[in-house]
C-alpha cells in the first residue's frame, strides 16, 4: 500500500490549486487521482474565454485556465493517476481506487482533500412531464459532445435554465450553426452571471423568457416540439400561456448539484442547503483530516473562487498532515434571513488566517438593502448593496480575533 | 439469404410473457423463434411497471390471474436464482386508513388464503410503525404479505430470452407481424423481409394481441390500454420504505405503491388512465400531481428532491377481465396468452410453464440435449468484494474503468451486455442490462462514453447510435463537418 501526505480525488481546478498548495505548504507526498484520461476537469470543454480575471487578470479559456496549473503540477513532483476511479474513501483515510493499468488499489493518506466537482440536474428530477425522446440532455452533456467530440447535437434547440453553461451554449450551438430559439428561465433574474446574458444572449438575439418553463415534451423518437407556458409568483403554469416551440434539442441548464457519492457512503455530515459537506474554516468536513473544496463543497460562479478556496484547502491539508490544525469544535455560522447558506459553517478562530473569508449566496434578488454581519447578537459589519442575486457569490472578510469566545455568528439581509 | 424461415414454434412478441415462454421451452428439442415488433427486448408493458412479484392475494379466486400470480411466485427465488436476475423477497403491506379498509384487508386476507397465498398477516399499528417508521402515523393496520418481492422486470425478460437465446432460440428485432395465414401443416407468419412458417404461433404480443388474434380468427375479446404514471427516486432516498407499500385497492386498480426496487432505488405509482394510443406512454403534469399527492398519505415525508426520473407504461386490459391464454379447436396449434395486465409480471414464470404443457399437446417435447439451465453469470462489479475486485481487473482490464459513476459500472460490463445473447445496441438497452445511465445523473456523464463504446464493439458510426428506438439518433453530424448540408 502506498501512503501519501494529501491525495486529491478529483483533477479539476479543484484539486490542482489543492494539491499545488499541500506541496508549496510541505507536504511531501501529494497526489491527484483523477478519473479522466487528462487533468483539468470541466474546463477541459469549457472553450470559451472568461477565465483567469481575478487570479491572472488575463482573460483565458478554459483550457488555458486549467494548462497554467497543470504545468505547475508536472513541474512540482506531484503524482498523478489519470483514468482511475475512487471508488471509497474510509475514516481511516484510507483512498480505494481502481484503474485498468493498476487494477483495484488501497492507498492511504494523511489528509484527503475532496475535489470531485458537481454535477448537473437533469429532467428527470425536474419531473417535466411528456414523452421521452433523444435530443433531451444537459447543456454540459452537449458542450462535451460539441467541443471535444466534435459532434453537433441538434439543429433547432430550446435551452431551459438560464445557468451559466446553458448561456454559454445558446452561444456555441448558434456559432455552430444551429438557432436557438429561446432560453427559457423559471425565476424573474438568471441564475447565470450579467455578462454571459448580454454576450451569449443579447449579441445573438437569442430571446431570454423569464418567469417561463418547459411544461411538456412532444415527440416519439427525436424530440419535436416542447411547450413552454409562463408561471406565476408559486412557479405554476399559467394556463392559457403555453405556447409550442417546434425543436429537435432541449438543452438544460437548471442547476449544478455537489458530486457527493464519496461522502455521503463515508457518512461525512452534508449541508441541507449547500448539499455538500459541512466544512469549517480550513474547508475540513466531519472526519478530521478530509477536506473539501470546490464545487463540491459549494457551486461556486467563478472558477477563480475555486482556486482561491482549494489552495486554503490545499494549505490546511499539508498543516494536517504535518500535525499543526487543532482540532476541536468551532462555532457555526447561521444563514439568516435573505441568505440561502454561508461556507464555511463552522468557524474554529484559533486555525484561522489574518482575514477569514465568508462566502454566501442570497436566496433571490434584493435592491436597495444591507448585509448586516452579526457575532453574539451584536453587528458588527453593515454593508450596503445596491443589488444582490443568487447568482453572484457574495463575500464578507473578518478579523477572527472577534471570533474568539464568541458563541454565534449570522449574516442577514435587512431593508436600507 | 432464404426468406422463408421454418421454426416448430413462433412467439410474437418479446415481452415477459413471449420470453418467458421461449426460455421454458429452452430445454426442448423443438426449434423456436421470437418475433418482436420493437428494437429491444421487454420494450412494452414489461419494462415500465412496478417490478412487483404480488403474492396473489388480489386476484379473484379460480381466475387464471390468481393462478398464475400465486405459482409464479412460488417459482421466482429459484428462477432468479438460475437466471441471474436481481430480485429481493422483500414483502408487502396493504395499509389500511379507516374502519372500511381494515375490513378490506380481512376481505384480502380470506382472498389471499383461498388462492393459496402462504403467511398472510395483518399486522397492528404499532407493529407496522416498528417495521416501518416512515409511514403515516394515521395508519391503522396491514396486511403483511411475506412472500411477496420486487423484481427488475426488463432484466427479467432480457435473461428469459438470453437463456431460450443460450438454447439455441432465435430472436428477431423489428420484424411486426402483417398478417397470419394457415398453412397445410400449420401458420404462415408474414413480416417485411421474411415469411415465417410454423406449426404452433404463440401469440404474445401484449397490446396488440387483439389485432394478431383477428388477423387469423374472428375478434374473441379486445385489448384496452391504461396508462400508469411513476416516479423514481435516488438510492439516498432508499430508507423511505423497507416493504412493498400499497393502499387499499379501488375499483380501478391497485392504487399507488411505494417500493423499493431491485437495485435499491424507490419507486412511487402508477396511477391509471385510460389511453387510446398504446404508444402514449408520456407523462402529464396532472397524473404526476395525483401519484405524488396519494403517494403522500402513505408516507408524508416522501423527498421529491430525491425525484431521478418519471415514466409512463401501458397496461394492457383485456376486455374478459381475465387473462387470455388459451388455444382454440377452430384454429390447432394458435395459443394466445393476452391481456396480460398486472400481475402479469408475477405471472409470467407460471405462464411459461402453462403455455409449454399447451405446446406438450401438438408436440412430443422430447428433452435437448447439453441443455443450459442457466445463463452465463453477470459481473456486478460494485457488488463485489476487494478481492473479487482485484482479480476481475487482472483478468480483464476494462474492469478497471468506471464508466457509470452513479450506479459503479464498468466497461467490461457494457461490453458484456454488447456481445450477449439478445444483446444491447442502444443506449438505454445498455442502460437496461447495466444501469448505466440510470442514476442520479441520467446518463449525462456516461452517455457520450457509451456511445464510443457501442460505436467501437458494434463497429457502426456514432452518429447512427441511438438512444432507444431506431430513429432516436443522439448525434446529428460532425460539427461542421462534411455531414453538413
Amino acid at each position: 500500500m502506498t501512503h501519501y501526505d494529501v491525495i486529491c480525488v478529483g483533477g479539476g481546478p479543484a484539486g490542482l490549486a489543492a494539491a499545488l498548495s499541500a506541496k508549496e505548504n510541505g507536504a511531501k507526498k501529494v497526489c491527484i487521482i483523477e478519473r479522466d484520461l487528462e487533468l483539468g476537469g470541466i474546463l477541459q470543454q469549457c472553450i470559451h474565454n472568461g477565465f483567469g480575471l481575478h487570479t491572472f487578470k488575463e482573460d483565458l479559456t478554459g483550457p488555458e485556465y486549467a494548462q497554467r496549473f497543470i504545468d505547475k503540477v508536472k513541474e512540482s513532483n506531484i503524482e498523478v493517476k489519470t483514468d482511475t476511479m475512487v471508488l471509497e474513501i474510509g475514516k481511516d483515510k484510507y483512498v480505494y481506487t481502481i484503474n485498468p493499468k493498476d487494477g483495484y488499489q488501497k492507498l492511504s493518506a494523511k489528509a484527503i482533500v475532496l475535489t470531485m466537482g458537481c454535477r448537473e440536474r437533469t429532467r428527470g428530477a425536474l419531473a417535466i412531464p411528456g414523452t421521452r425522446p433523444a435530443g433531451i440532455m444537459t447543456a454540459g452533456t452537449a458542450q462535451r459532445l460539441v467541443n471535444i467530440e466534435g459532434f453537433m447535437v441538434g439543429k433547432k434547440v430550446v435551452i431551459l435554465g438560464s445557468g451559466d453553461i446553458g448561456l454559454i451554449m445558446a452561444r456555441r450551438m448558434t456559432l455552430e450553426g444551429a438557432k436557438v430559439l429561446a432560453v427559457v428561465e423559471l425565476m424573474p433574474y438568471s441564475s447565470g452571471l450579467n455578462r454571459n446574458i448580454v454576450q451569449c444572449l443579447d449579441d445573438y438575439q437569442i430571446p431570454l423568457l423569464l418567469q417561463h418553463t418547459v411544461t411538456n415534451i412532444y415527440g416519439k423518437d427525436r424530440l419535436e416540439a416542447v411547450e413552454v407556458s409562463e408561471v406565476n409568483d408559486k412557479f405554476e403554469p399559467i394556463s392559457g400561456t403555453e405556447k409550442r416551440y417546434e425543436c429537435d434539442t432541449l438543452l438544460l441548464s437548471v442547476g449544478l448539484l455537489p458530486e457527493i457519492e464519496l461522502p455521503f457512503a463515508a457518512d461525512i455530515v452534508m449541508d441541507k442547503r449547500t448539499r455538500g459537506p459541512r466544512v469549517n474554516e480550513s474547508m475540513e468536513t466531519s472526519i478530521p483530516g478530509v477536506f473539501a473544496c470546490g464545487n463540491v463543497a459549494h457551486v461556486h460562479d467563478l472558477v477563480d473562487f475555486v482556486t482561491i478556496e482549494s489552495q486554503k484547502a490545499g494549505r490546511f491539508a499539508a498543516e494536517y498532515s504535518k500535525g499543526n490544525l487543532s482540532t476541536g469544535k468551532g462555532i457555526c455560522s447561521l444563514a439568516g434571513e435573505g441568505i440561502s447558506y454561508i461556507v464555511p459553517q463552522e468557524i474554529r478562530a484559533q486555525n484561522c488566517p489574518k482575514d477569514l473569508e465568508l462566502y454566501f449566496r442570497v436566496n433571490r434578488v434584493y435592491d436597495h438593502v444591507k448585509i448586516v454581519f452579526r457575532i453574539d447578537d451584536k453587528i458588527i459589519k453593515e454593508t450596503k448593496k445596491r443589488h444582490l442575486a443568487p447568482g453572484e457569490m457574495e463575500s464578507i472578510k473578518i478579523k477572527p480575533e472577534l471570533l474568539v469566545d464568541a458563541e454565534s455568528l449570522r449574516i442577514d439581509i435587512e431593508k436600507t | 439469404m432464404d426468406k422463408h424461415k421454418k421454426y416448430d414454434v413462433i412467439i410474437v412478441g418479446a415481452g415477459v410473457s413471449g420470453t418467458a415462454i421461449a426460455s421454458a421451452l429452452a430445454s426442448y428439442d423443438i426449434s423456436v423463434c421470437v418475433l418482436e415488433k420493437t428494437n429491444d427486448i421487454s420494450n412494452g408493458a414489461s419494462k415500465a411497471n412496478s417490478g412487483i412479484v404480488h403474492a396473489g392475494y388480489d386476484a379473484k379466486p379460480d381466475t387464471l390471474m390468481a393462478r398464475f400470480n400465486v405459482r409464479g411466485n412460488e417459482m421466482y427465488p429459484e428462477l432468479c436464482e438460475r437466471l441471474d436476475v436481481p430480485f429481493t423477497p422483500c414483502g408487502s403491506y396493504v395499509v389500511a386508513f379507516s374502519e372500511e379498509d381494515i375490513r378490506t384487508l380481512y376481505e384480502l386476507k380470506e382472498r389471499g388464503e383461498k388462492n393459496g397465498v402462504p403467511d398472510l398477516n395483518i399486522l397492528s399499528a404499532d407493529e407496522v410503525q416498528a417495521h416501518e417508521p416512515k409511514l403515516n402515523k394515521e395508519i391503522k393496520a396491514a396486511l403483511y404479505a411475506p412472500t411477496a418481492g420486487v423484481v427488475s422486470p426488463y432484466e427479467l425478460s432480457i435473461a428469459f430470452m438470453e437463456h431460450a437465446m443460450d438454447n439455441g432460440a432465435e430472436l428477431f428485432l423489428e420484424t411486426p407481424v402483417l398478417g397470419i395465414n394457415r398453412s397445410d401443416t400449420g401458420f404462415i407468419v408474414k413480416t417485411k423481409e421474411n415469411t415465417f412458417e410454423a406449426k404452433i404461433v404463440i401469440n404474445a404480443a401484449g397490446a396488440y394481441a387483439d389485432k394478431i388474434h383477428n388477423m387469423l380468427m374472428e375478434p374473441a375479446y379486445s385489448i384496452e390500454h391504461r396508462r400508469g404514471e411513476y416516479f423514481l427516486l435516488d438510492k439516498y432516498a432508499g430508507d423511505c420504505v423497507n416493504h412493498v407499500i400499497f393502499q387499499c385497492p379501488t375499483d380501478l386498480g391497485k392504487g399507488v405503491l411505494i417500493a423499493p426496487t431491485a437495485h435499491e432505488n424507490i419507486i412511487v405509482g402508477p396511477n391509471a388512465e385510460n389511453a387510446i394510443d398504446p404508444e402514449a406512454i408520456e407523462t402529464t403534469r396532472k397524473g404526476l400531481d395525483e401519484v405524488w399527492c396519494s403517494a403522500l398519505k402513505s408516507v408524508p415525508t416522501l423527498p421529491k428532491e430525491q425525484v431521478i426520473t418519471t415514466f409512463s407504461g401501458m397496461r394492457a386490459e383485456p376486455s374478459t377481465g381475465d387473462f387470455i391464454i388459451q388455444d382454440y379447436p377452430e384454429a390447432p396449434g394458435f395459443i394466445d396468452v393476452a391481456g396480460i395486465k398486472s400481475p402479469g409480471l408475477s405471472a409470467a414464470p407460471a405462464i411459461g410453464e402453462y403455455v409449454r404443457d399447451l405446446v406438450k399437446k401438438h408436440f412430443e417435447l422430447k428433452p435437448k440435449n447439453n441443455y443450459k439451465s442457466g445463463r452465463r453469470k453477470i459481473v456486478r462489479f460494485h457488488t463485489l468484494s476487494h478481492e473479487e475486485k482485484t482479480l476481475l481487473v487482472k483478468e480483464n482490464p476494462l474492469y478497471g474503468r468506471i464508466i457509470c459513476r452513479c450506479e459503479g459500472v464498468t466497461e467490461a460490463e457494457i461490453v458484456d451486455c454488447i456481445h450477449r445473447n439478445a444483446g444491447a445496441h442502444t443506449l438505454d438497452a445498455v442502460k437496461r442490462r447495466t444501469r448505466s445511465g440510470g442514476g442520479r445523473c441520467q446518463g449525462g456523464f456516461c452517455g457520450p462514453r457509451i456511445i464510443d463504446i457501442l460505436s467501437r464493439e458494434l463497429n457502426i458510426p456514432k452518429e447512427s447510435i441511438c438512444k432507444d428506438s431506431s430513429a432516436s439518433r443522439i448525434i446529428l453530424a460532425e460539427t461542421k463537418g462534411e455531414g453538413e448540408q
